[in-house]
């Protein structure tokens, strides 16, 4: 997998995850055109487009578009359920997930993502596993944070 | 708020891919969701702050408030812990994310790297795999924390260290990290040395792993490692078969949490289908062959099977399990018996409800329609196909049906679907209608039989796409007709035909014009055609044509003359109207006066041999395919059936995927980029001196070959070499004392370059000091082509000059040689060094102790002193530049040491620029004088 992007009905971008170095500007670009491109499309379409020399793969999910950009010869529909199966991840980890919690804790959207793929190959198809290690995560932190009165007020 | 979630709880399971599902716009004021994990509250305070405002206005405020607080913050005396740059380092991810450019913090989020917290190593980790490659200043700092992290006790450290890696993956990474990431993942932590076999042994033995994460990541690795070296890795074959086997015989309970959705592995199914389409036959030993075809038809079953769960989930992992098989029976092409049941499967999602799998049906089917056992097969699904062309309502389902048709083309159902394809043009989305005239012409041409209905096919695509109709599509119908005596009259009169319908597109006005200027006598004899009628109806077009249609039409009055003598003087008015200012156009002047001359001095002997019907062209490979090629560079569809392999082997798959992944790196050169079958290429080109050179779109003349190997001295990739005929890239890569270089070959001509042989040049007493061993090539470069050589290299010994490459060719049966240098120099095998001041004058003042060390040269500055580009070409040459070490900030001061088999040579070399006088001082420091004075030869010439 080259890029996924997560970006909501309105257009704005929520998450990105490049496994190739590109310059911002390109990446700027390269989104922009995908966004229109996936916006402009129908219900009941293709999941799937040709896109230069890759493959688009996008899924709604109520008000959040997931797309991955794909090589030619990566599979489809399994590219699809990385989707679905990162959308669970999230699902389970945040109880019911929506476009706010991946806004509001986009650091840990990203944690997850990189437990599931890694240099844009899927590494842990378990849900449990990758849960397990999130899980862990959290506990690491929670262990180091100073949970104190006055550490912080909101105010940064 | 939580009603938007993505995933609707009870919705779980149904089809939640168009499931409509509850939108709500966010509303002023909402609710904060809870914050998980260790929750910095000022983080999402401020994203609360930024939802909430009411305008772009206000909300780049708040923004640019949030910036001058973190940079005082930053910049401030007091000295913020960890947690704080943690949370400031997020805010600017924040705003990053927002569409907004961050050029501060990377320092602070790179200190996070080194903190002894997780969590803060983490958000460090995060912001640098977002944002790294806008600020690679600071990579060096970055690669040592990462080295500390993989060199740390603290498993959870190695990890976060090796997760950067792989995501970011940098070429500065792969050399930092290159020798000690596989020690982790062969020996764990130990320091034990594993012998080269063993490490791929270990290597493939990891697909038996028990933990089936590490299965799934290490076929990724084994993959990347089979595509560099097949042979070496060919023991994973029969590990994977076994694997596969496992997986597919399993029952969904079997494999726990790694089954999704009563599929078993997937993931992993998949991974280990594509690992085996690296082998071609995937397996040779006929055991393992056996097996795998068990597998493949298991897999085929099981699509048969009703589904255990109606969830697209389901069907979609179990789908894509059985596409990946599909691709592979279509790779090895050698079972008619699965291609023919694979087809009638693909057959079945024709006609599926889901849009998906129709269009990933029509693709696949594309693949099966260019080989032998199941042409016939997909042939029996052309009714279906043609109407997804039509009725589909996605444009890109509709594309690939198109592309169907124009694969499962042959002989017998050719005039069928040349039929269906026209008249599906005439509504078709203008995205896709020039790819289709392409199609149309190409598919016409190749099956004609009668060209009588190749000429109806050509004449109605003008008819209906006119504008889609490009210039290769109409020369070529010309060169048909000029070439076949049987249908000259036949489109003669077709295009006289069309023409008379009141609005015809100027391209038809081309054709007819060449057409009636060539053949028109022989429709003359109908009075309803005569001279006049054909001469009256063209010229009623004239003014309405750009000039280039003009300049030809009057080429074709000319013509007319010779013909039709009886006209003679109708035209002569016509020429003299636009031989003067009337006519704004200088070349028709100049046309038009010059025919009236021709017309009035010449005899008719004169006129007829001047005026004479046009040669034939010589027979070639139609111009229009490689226009099509050129379109869809990733995705050639093809028409044209494969020869099955024979089930002996032939590990020939390799070489193509190094060409693939070759044509696509090469693009960043300009080199896979097919010949443009411009209008001066060979065959058109008589069409076009019709027209005057005036008119030609091109620039001819572009004669000048040029090379200069010099400049690869400093560089390793880019063009080596081109003229009108070929060009040559390069890129090539050196580590130590090995290199490896691959040469790009382009044939940018329409035609083959025949006995294609290119040979090593370089003197037996040097091959001692500089081994090159070359791969052979292919004797025939095809139009169009590109094919790649590898040479790999080792340096032994020092020594001097560089090998280069003889190429000799055929091009349309005269013989070419061209020499070429490559750039294998001696500096090519540097290695650069950093050090500091102190040692580098130390060492320079003991290499310069006796004569035999040094090399030097005083030269003049071969054209304006520009030291930026000087400082450019002194990295690329290899050494490590130091800055800051010579007083003198112009001078350039380097250090580097030369690996060789027998020995490493290290080197100091300085530079000194005079402005003034405009001259250099090279002088170069080793160890061994020969090295010195090679050194300071090659990068004099520089600069």
């Amino acid at each position: 997998m080259q890029f996924m992007l997560l970006f909501s009905r309105q257009g704005k971008l929520r998450l990105q995850k490049w496994y190739n170095a590109h310059p911002d500007k390109l990446k700027k670009k390269i989104t922009r055109e995908l966004i229109t491109t996936i916006l402009a499309r129908k219900p009941k379409m293709c999941s799937f487009l040709e896109w230069r020399d890759l493959k688009i793969v996008y899924k709604r999910y109520a008000s959040l578009y997931f797309c991955c950009a794909i090589e030619q010869d990566d599979n489809e529909l399994l590219t699809l359920e990385i989707i679905h199966r990162y959308v669970e991840l999230l699902d389970k980890y945040f109880g019911s997930v929506c476009e706010l919690d991946i806004i509001f804790n986009f650091e840990k959207a990203y944690f997850i993502l990189d437990e599931l793929l890694l240099g844009g190959e899927i590494q842990e198809t378990s849900k449990k596993n990758v849960l397990k290690a999130i899980a862990a995560q959290d506990l690491l932190q929670e262990e180091e944070t100073p949970q104190g009165f006055f550490d912080d007020h909101g105010l940064g | 708020m939580r009603s938007n979630r993505l995933l609707k709880r009870h919705l779980i399971g149904f089809d939640t891919v168009f499931g409509q599902l509850i939108y709500v716009f966010f509303e002023e004021g909402e609710v904060m969701p809870a914050v998980r994990g260790d929750g910095m509250r000022g983080l999402a305070v401020f994203i609360s702050d930024i939802r909430n405002c009411k305008s772009k206005e206000a909300e780049i405020k708040r923004i640019n408030k949030e910036l001058a607080n973190i940079r005082s913050k930053f910049k401030g005396d007091k000295t913020l812990d960890g947690y704080q740059k943690k949370k400031y380092v997020c805010k600017l991810l924040f705003i990053f994310l927002l569409g907004h450019d961050i050029d501060f913090g990377h320092m602070e989020a790179v200190n996070l790297l080194s903190s002894n917290k997780y969590s803060e190593k983490q958000i460090g980790y995060l912001f640098i795999s977002v944002l790294v490659n806008t600020n690679s200043e600071l990579i060096k700092l970055i690669i040592q924390s990462i080295k500390n992290d993989l060199a740390s006790r603290n498993p959870i450290h190695v990890n976060l260290a090796l997760q950067c890696i792989a995501n970011i993956g940098s070429r500065e990474m792969a050399e930092a990290f290159g020798n000690d990431i596989p020690k982790l993942l062969v020996s764990g932590t130990s320091q034990e040395i594993i012998p080269g076999g063993e490490w791929t042994s270990r290597i493939i033995h990891l697909l038996n792993d028990q933990h089936m994460g590490v299965v799934t990541a290490a076929t990724s690795l084994i993959d990347a490692l089979v595509k560099k070296n097949p042979e070496e890795y060919k023991g994973c074959v029969g590990l994977a078969v076994s694997r596969l086997s496992r997986i597919v015989t399993a029952s969904y309970t079997d494999l726990q949490d790694y089954t999704y959705y009563f599929v078993p592995a997937p993931w992993l199914s998949v991974k280990l289908l594509r690992l085996l389409q690296n082998y071609t036959p995937p397996a040779e030993d006929p055991g393992v062959r056996g097996r795998l075809n068990e597998c493949l038809e298991t897999i085929l079953n099981k699509a048969q099977e009703p589904p255990k769960s109606k969830k697209v989930q389901h069907s979609n992992a179990k789908n894509a399990v059985l596409f990946e098989a599909i691709s592979l029976i279509i790779h090895n092409d050698s079972e008619a018996n699965l291609l023919v049941r694979a087809c009638n499967q693909l057959g079945q999602f024709l006609s599926n409800r889901e849009t998906n799998l129709r269009y990933l049906a029509l693709e696949s089917m594309c693949h099966l329609a260019t080989s032998e056992f199941s042409h016939e097969a997909v042939k029996k699904h052309q009714e279906v196909v043609i109407l997804s062309m039509k009725m589909e309502k996605d444009v890109s389902v509709r594309q690939q049906a198109v592309d169907l048709l124009y694969a499962m083309c042959d002989k017998t159902n050719a005039e069928e679907i040349v039929q269906e394809m026209l008249n599906y043009l005439e509504t078709a989305d203008y995205s896709i209608r020039e790819e289709m005239v392409l199609k149309v012409a190409i598919l016409a041409e190749k099956y004609a039989t009668d060209y009588t209905w190749y000429v109806d096919v050509i004449l109605n695509l003008i008819r209906i796409a006119g504008d889609y109709v490009s210039e290769e599509v109409w020369y070529r119908v010309i060169q048909i007709v000029i070439n076949r005596d049987e249908v000259q009259g036949y489109a003669a009169k077709t295009v006289f035909e069309a023409l008379q319908a009141p609005a015809c597109h100027e391209n038809m006005v081309k054709v007819g014009g060449y057409i009636l200027g060539e053949f028109g006598n022989l429709i003359a004899g109908d009075q309803r055609s005569s001279p006049t009628v054909q001469f009256q109806l063209l010229h009623s077009k004239y003014h309405l044509c750009s000039p280039m249609t003009r300049a030809l039409l009057l080429s074709t009055y000319i013509k007319f003359i010779n013909l039709f003598p009886e006209i003679r003087t109708q035209v002569q008015e016509v020429f003299k109207q636009h031989s003067n200012l009337r006519s704004a156009d200088a070349e028709l002047q100049q046309r038009a006066s010059e025919y009236l001359q021709l017309s009035i001095i010449a005899s008719s002997d004169v006129l007829a041999t001047v005026l004479e019907e046009m040669p034939a062209f010589p027979e070639r490979e139609s111009s229009i395919l490689a226009v099509l090629k050129k379109k869809k560079p990733g995705r050639v569809p093809e028409n044209e059936i494969k020869e099955n392999k024979s089930p002996t082997p032939v590990a020939n798959n390799h070489t193509n995927d190094v060409n693939n992944s070759s044509a696509v790196s090469g693009d960043l050169l300009g080199l896979s980029t097919p010949p443009t079958s411009q209008p001066n290429s060979g065959n058109t080109g008589v069409l076009l001196d019709v027209l005057g050179d005036i008119y030609s779109t091109t620039t001819n003349n572009k004669n000048s070959s040029q090379y200069n190997h010099k400049k690869f001295i400093c560089k390793n990739n880019g063009v080596l070499f081109e003229n009108d005929l070929i060009q040559i890239g390069v890129k090539s890569e050196f580590r130590n004392n090995l290199g490896r270089l691959g040469l790009f070959y382009g044939n940018k001509t329409s035609v083959p370059l025949q006995n294609f042989v290119p040979t090593l040049k370089w003197p037996e007493e040097q091959t001692n000091k500089l081994n090159v061993q070359v791969k052979p090539v292919e004797p025939v470069l095809e139009a169009g082509a590109q094919i790649q050589q590898m040479f790999n290299a080792e340096c032994i010994d020092d020594y001097t000059d560089a090998p280069s490459i003889a190429l000799s060719f055929l091009y349309n049966n005269v013989s070419h040689k061209i020499t070429i240098p490559l750039p294998i120099t001696l500096n090519k095998f540097f290695e650069p060094t950093e050090m500091n001041g102190e040692s580098f004058f130390a060492r320079w003042k003991n290499l310069g102790s006796t004569n035999q060390q040094r090399s030097q040269k005083i030269f003049k500055a071969s054209g304006q002193m520009d030291l930026a580009a000087a400082r450019n070409k002194i990295i690329g040459f290899g050494m490590q530049l130091l800055d800051g070490i010579d007083p003198n900030p112009d001078n350039f001061v380097c250090a580097g040491i030369i690996h060789m088999r027998t020995q490493q040579v290290g080197c100091l070399l300085r530079l000194e620029p005079n402005k003034n006088a405009q001259m250099y001082r090279l002088t170069v420091r080793s160890s061994k004088e020969s090295v010195s004075v090679e050194i300071c030869e090659l990068l004099a010439d520089q600069f």
